[in-house]
């Protein structure tokens, strides 16, 4: 399944499934990143490192290392 | 059993959370996401100036302020900014544990107009802790800028809470949120909070705990719903749910136990105990669902009573473009840094004439009335020529620089650009195994040290938070960077460079400085995570919250109030003692020789070794109190020993230090020495409180020194190599 990360600029993806465990799943869904959840594809910093998504109205800065714990649909 | 008994498992818990209040009071907390505008409510009930900035995080302690309504006193409580009540960082904990566990009579949480779905999670999270909740809808008028209409009548009625629309900033909404406080706080209005339903098979497993602890917990723990605690004990984590029974009669517990271990979620455990009853597994599903179920609700509300058009939403998109762009991100970063010091540089020099014209006329008449008094000369000499001079400095030379500085920085902070900043420079404190929010934290350091080490909380692992804590001293200070500008201006004198160009030399030095202390900063944070503090960097999420157009006027007007108390309280602690034992030890003798005079000499040698003098090295030591005085304690030890010269401006200040034979190597070691070396007294004792370990207060004082000291042999040994060349 692809993950956030693979995600290219500009698209829309819908979160399928996190793989996160612990406080960083807590955050993750109180972000927002339920299943189902839309998440556009913003940006990426200027190593191409982290990504700016727009998840649920807010922009939020993810690491690469976070984006590719959720699964998404492209 | 007795209940002191029982409390007392979680007092250390429950006793910070406690507020002591008469019948008369009620203390109400202020929660919400961060960057909701939760200080600013609070500064407009209370009338008090907490600190506010756009960027999550800004707020890291409780702050406690008081008004009065309708003949009531209210205590108000300002929590930290949290997305949820499942604490993943120290300070979500601490909102989330007042809430549970302290005596707040009501919690106003505050959410963005702006971004009201992800807001409103904690609205049913705390709707499901207790009933006395009020919503303030914060933000309205960046929400109408942004077109977006919503319908709070209709809000109020779907959730069973009471809803203010707010603009906290004008102050607009603030009367009826007053007002409403009142009314639930007095039991006028009783919110009815319609709560998410989850799972049928679930909510089963919820009524039979319910059931059992519900007597239980509604007497001991007032503030806390049943339903909820009954909630908590299927999906907390092991410390929270220790806390939570902690507060319940022990018989409860086995049939607790007995509850869960039967519940079709849990068969897999059926032997254990209540603290590890529960898989990981099961939890994590649990608590999916939860969070599944309260967003699909809030689609359906926010569906209902929130328009948006979409068009409106792509301003700060635009402006991302550039200012988070791959190309221009960083180089424009470095042009703001450069321009505000160019501001800072240009108008201090003006603002630092008249003010030491002011200053040292007043010093003359001072000097002409204890003739007149016929006042013995040493009184003359340690009053006036001591203490009120060096304070005179403090307030000429290092004043106008911070009262320009530090007012731009906040239009900045207003503006969203900090958070932004963190963005673009993420990806070196990733090679660094730092944290991304670290960036916010030095940012932080810029205004005071002290606050930046604070400010080290929003940051969850304690590895990267060490890290940060450790490293902040290398961000200049406000206390510091004033000399830095001084002493690059003697810098440039030194070169023999007259002219024009001479103000943009200083604001590219300065500006240099400044990048080689972020240099720094990550070559250590990077050295510190191979060895004394191992390991990779834990999961980072940034927000970058909309810009927002900043009040200039008020914030101008506060931030220069703000620094100029800042300034002259220091002054007075810090600057008026230290001027009169510098003139005590300035004329002392022993030999031919003053006090300051032996005491540079003793260190002399080891000073010249890295490019300095012992006066110099004297003078950082005796400035730990306060960096502020390094320079005017400097001044004082150098005229001292030599001839008393008028000192009207930066130019004559130069003067001295290039009479006491100073080189450009002398200026730039002593510009690097005040950027590396220890932090300040106030800075170490806030390091202390925040990692409670004196190994790391100790250490937060010799890495940097070390890192001083090699910094500026590595200079002094260039410059003699370039000496032998030439
Ligand atoms: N336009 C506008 N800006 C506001 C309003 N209320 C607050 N702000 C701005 O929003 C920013 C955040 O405000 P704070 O009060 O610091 O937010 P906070 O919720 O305390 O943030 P944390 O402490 O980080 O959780 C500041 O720059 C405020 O000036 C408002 O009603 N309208
Ligand atoms: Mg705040």
């Amino acid at each position: 399944m692809p993950k956030l990360n693979d995600a290219s600029v500009g698209s829309v993806v819908t979160v399928q499934k996190l793989e996160s465990t612990g406080i960083l799943r807590e955050r993750m869904l109180a972000l927002g990143l339920t299943k189902g959840a839309k998440v556009e594809v913003i940006r990426k910093g200027p190593s191409g490192d982290p990504t700016l998504f727009c998840i649920r109205g807010a922009m939020i800065a993810l690491r690469n290392e976070e984006s590719s714990l959720i699964a998404v649909q492209i | 059993m007795g209940l002191t008994d029982q409390s007392m498992k979680s007092s250390a818990l429950t006793d910070i959370f406690h507020i002591d209040k008469n019948d008369n009071e009620f203390v109400i907390a202020l929660a919400g996401n961060p960057n909701t505008g939760k200080s600013t409510v609070f500064n407009s009930l209370t009338g008090l100036r907490q600190h506010t900035g756009n960027w999550p995080g800004k707020t890291v302690v409780n702050a406690r302020g008081n008004y009065s309504h309708q003949g009531k006193d209210f205590i108000l409580v300002d929590l930290p900014g949290t997305y949820s009540l499942f604490s993943s960082s120290a300070e979500e904990e601490v909102a989330r544990d007042f809430i549970c566990f302290g005596n707040a009579d009501a919690v106003v949480v505050v959410a963005d107009a702006t971004c009201l779905e992800r807001n409103l999670n904690l609205v049913y999270q705390v709707m499901e802790l207790t009933d006395n909740v009020i919503l303030c809808i914060n933000l309205i008028d960046e929400a109408r800028k942004k077109k977006i209409e919503i319908d709070a009548v209709g809000i109020e009625e779907d959730l069973g809470i009471p809803v203010v629309l707010c603009a906290a900033r004008n102050g607009i909404g603030i009367a009826e949120l007053k007002d409403m406080v009142y009314k639930v706080a007095m039991g006028e209005i009783k919110p009815t909070p319609r709560i998410v339903e989850y799972d049928a098979d679930y909510e089963e497993l919820i009524g039979s705990l319910v059931s059992v602890i519900g007597p239980a917990v509604k007497e001991l723990l007032r503030n806390v719903n049943p339903r909820w605690a009954a909630l908590r004990l299927t999906d907390g984590d092991e410390k929270f749910i220790n806390t939570l029974t902690g507060h319940l009669p022990g018989y409860l517990q086995s049939a607790i136990e007995g509850i869960l271990a039967e519940s079709c979620f849990f068969k897999e455990c059926k032997a254990c105990g209540i603290y590890n009853s529960v898989y990981d597994k099961d939890k994590q599903a649990i608590r999916d669902m939860i969070a599944e179920n309260t967003y699909r609700r809030i689609e359906e509300v926010t569906a209902k009573y929130v328009k948006t058009d979409t068009k409106k939403q792509y301003r700060d998109r635009m402006i991302d473009n550039y200012i988070t762009s791959k190309i221009f991100g960083l180089p424009l970063m470095l042009a703001m840094l450069a321009l505000v010091f160019w501001i800072t540089i240009s108008g201090a020099n003006s603002l630092s004439e008249l003010l030491s014209g002011f200053l040292f006329w007043v010093e003359d008449k001072l000097t002409v009335f204890f003739k007149h008094l016929d006042a013995p000369d040493w009184l003359h000499g340690v009053l006036v020529l001591g203490m009120y001079r060096t304070v005179a400095w403090v307030v000429s030379v290092m004043l106008p620089p911070m009262a320009i500085f530090f007012p731009l920085f906040t239009i900045l902070e207003d503006l969203g650009y900090l958070p932004r900043v963190a963005f673009n420079m993420d990806h070196l404190f990733k090679k660094a195994r730092a944290h991304g929010k670290q960036c916010l934290t030095m940012c932080m350091g810029f205004g005071c040290n002290a606050a930046g080490v604070t400010a080290c909380r929003i940051i969850e692992s304690p590895r990267e938070r060490l890290i940060a804590i450790l490293t902040n001293n290398f961000v200049p200070c406000n206390g510091r960077f004033p000399t830095l500008i001084a002493i690059s201006a003697v810098f440039i004198m030194s070169l023999g460079s007259s002219g024009i160009g001479n103000r943009l030399l200083a604001v590219l030095m300065v500006s240099g400085l400044v990048v080689f202390g972020i240099a720094v900063t990550l070559a250590v944070s990077w050295l510190l995570s191979k060895t004394l503090l191992k390991g990779i960097p834990s999961a980072f999420t940034l927000e970058l919250p909309p810009y927002r157009v900043p009040q200039i006027g008020r914030v101008l007007y506060t931030s220069v109030i703000d620094r100029t108390i800042f300034v002259l309280r220091r002054a007075v602690i810090a600057a008026a003692p230290a001027g009169i034992i510098i003139w005590i030890l300035g004329n002392i003798h022993i030999g031919d020789l003053s006090l300051i005079g032996h005491a540079a000499g003793f260190m002399d040698p080891a000073a010249r070794l890295i490019g300095l003098d012992g006066y110099i090295i004297l003078a950082f030591i005796l400035g730990i109190a306060a960096n502020e005085t390094v320079i005017p304690i400097l001044l004082m030890s150098y005229l001292s020993a030599g001839a008393m010269t008028e000192l009207s401006s930066i130019e004559s200040l130069g003067h001295i230090f290039l009479d006491n034979g100073w080189t450009w190597l002398t200026a730039l070691n002593t510009m690097l020495f005040s950027l590396l070396h220890w932090p300040c007294a106030a800075t170490l004792l806030t390091i202390k409180k925040e990692t409670g370990s004196m190994k790391w207060t100790v250490l937060s004082a010799f890495i940097p020194t070390a890192a001083a000291v090699l910094v500026c042999l590595t200079t002094t040994l260039i410059y003699k190599a370039i000496n032998i060349l030439l």
